[in-house]
């Protein structure tokens, strides 16, 4: 499938942000860490897409929206190969990748069930680190407890 | 440390741990002093303790402070539904200073965000507890004239005990050689070992205690806790593994002290009482001068 059909499967926008490569399976989970299930602008999206990298692929585009990079990085956990495409008067400005940030507030819970923010009003934050295998953990700035990638779930 | 809260281990540097150790030294020849005279100190024990509880009022009594708070939930407004946040901003309006033990992880560093006055942690659930950590390497350091380059032997629950975890973690400073003795149930969790790792430090981990013994200078006991137990199957299975009696200590070094955060089971029979090497009862004593050291610094005083 060429480039030029996808364009037709999802529509094209003249202004705002296009997010490719989303793993099929995280597009609705980007749909609510970004909250774009509340903004006024119109929001276009694809799941199941055929991706020559990928097998299968998601795209979200969003008119009139432009994001901060802290604001997008916050979609590395679930979507870490997406690409950011901006683009105006239907021309692309920028493209860059998402980068996993140093630390990750509110969007994930701590998988410690005894936590300050399980049990009370307390929004999550934490620190991103690695094992000694290189896997992703999440160190709670609360509680202090590791929450490894399989235990992620998003509040 | 001035008006700073203290959360977790973490939160002290090397030369910060160091200063709190030395004044708590300068408390120890001189403990009735009116340092704190004035002063108001509440105490939040939304979990009974008595060790720690008693130990820091007894430290802010000697040195003439006043003491407000409670001693466990059912008698404060927490039975009402109060958040913790609502209990933390109403007392830090009636005290200089918060110390507080919480059963919920994170509780206190919290509570440290949303108080206008500094939080001394009391143990927030199985996380963290500083102050008793502070205390133990008093003792190590009294008894062992040092806190460089031991080898330091951990028996019992390191899984879910928080004053191996704080320990564990602060004696990375110090070159530890680390002797880890638990059932392969409750090892140390991998946050604590990271630590371990980082620092480039040597660690064993055993399941039996008896080949460990006389490689030890310090033998730091515990006690496996029923109600940190998410399974009480896995409790029974586990809960007399480790038993040390005087005979084991037969060919240990001259050196060799035995602590524990107490309170004591039966992981030690009380034949080890009598021995010179038993060094768990003054190392509680250890706590009222550490906790007062830690008081005045926090409220600048000394």
């Amino acid at each position: 499938m060429n480039k030029k059909r996808k364009e037709l499967i999802v529509s094209a926008i003249n202004n705002g942000t296009v997010i490719d490569h989303i793993p099929t399976e995280s597009v609705f989970q980007v749909i609510r860490i970004l909250g774009l299930d509340k903004t006024k602008n119109q929001v276009y999206f694809g799941t199941n897409l055929d991706s020559k990298k990928y097998g299968l692929k998601g795209i979200i585009k969003i008119s009139d929206t432009y994001f901060a990079n802290e604001e997008i990085n916050k979609i590395a956990l679930v979507a870490p190969s997406a690409t950011l495409i901006e683009i105006k008067d239907f021309e692309v400005v920028r493209k860059a990748n998402v980068t996993i940030p140093d630390n990750i507030e509110k969007i994930v819970k701590c998988f410690n069930p005894n936590c300050i923010t399980n049990k009370q009003e307390v929004p999550t934050r934490f620190s991103v680190i690695y094992d000694e295998n290189g896997n992703l953990k999440l160190a709670c700035h609360y509680c202090e407890k590791n929450t490894s990638k399989e235990n992620l779930t998003f509040v | 440390m001035k008006n700073r809260s203290l959360v977790s281990i973490n939160d002290y540097s090397k030369e910060e741990i160091i200063k709190i150790l030395d004044l708590a030294e300068e408390f120890e020849k001189n403990p009735r002093q009116e340092t704190l005279k004035g002063k108001v100190i509440a105490s939040l024990f939304f979990e009974p303790s008595t060790r720690t509880r008693l130990s820091f009022e007894s430290a802010v009594q000697q040195l003439s402070g006043s003491i407000i708070g409670f001693a466990s939930a059912d008698t404060s407004s927490v039975s009402k539904g109060e958040s913790l946040k609502d209990t933390i901003l109403t007392v830090s309006n009636y005290s200089d200073l918060i110390v507080m033990r919480h059963p919920v992880e994170g509780s206190a560093r919290y509570a440290s965000e949303v108080s206008p006055v500094p939080i001394i942690n009391a143990g927030d659930g199985a996380n963290q507890h500083p102050t008793q950590c502070l205390l133990d390497l008093y003792s190590i350091r009294k008894t062992q004239g040092t806190l460089d380059n031991l080898d330091i032997t951990f028996v019992g629950d390191l899984k879910y005990g928080r004053t191996v975890h704080s320990l564990a973690i602060a004696l990375c400073h110090f070159n530890t050689r680390f002797h880890l003795v638990s059932p392969v149930e409750l090892k140390l969790p991998s946050a604590v070992k990271r630590h371990i790792k980082e620092a480039k430090l040597q660690y064993e981990q055993y399941t039996s205690l008896n080949e460990v013994i006389d490689a030890s200078d310090i033998i730091y006991m515990t006690r496996i806790q029923r109600e940190r137990f998410p399974d009480p199957l896995e409790y029974e299975k586990v809960k007399n593994v480790y038993n040390l009696n005087n005979s084991m200590l037969s060919g240990s070094k001259d050196n060799l002290r035995i602590l524990h955060p107490l309170p004591r089971v039966n992981e030690i029979s009380i034949d080890v009482d009598t021995n010179a090497k038993a060094y768990y009862f003054e190392q509680a004593l250890n706590g009222v001068y550490v906790r007062q050291a830690i008081l005045a610094s926090i409220l600048a005083l000394k």
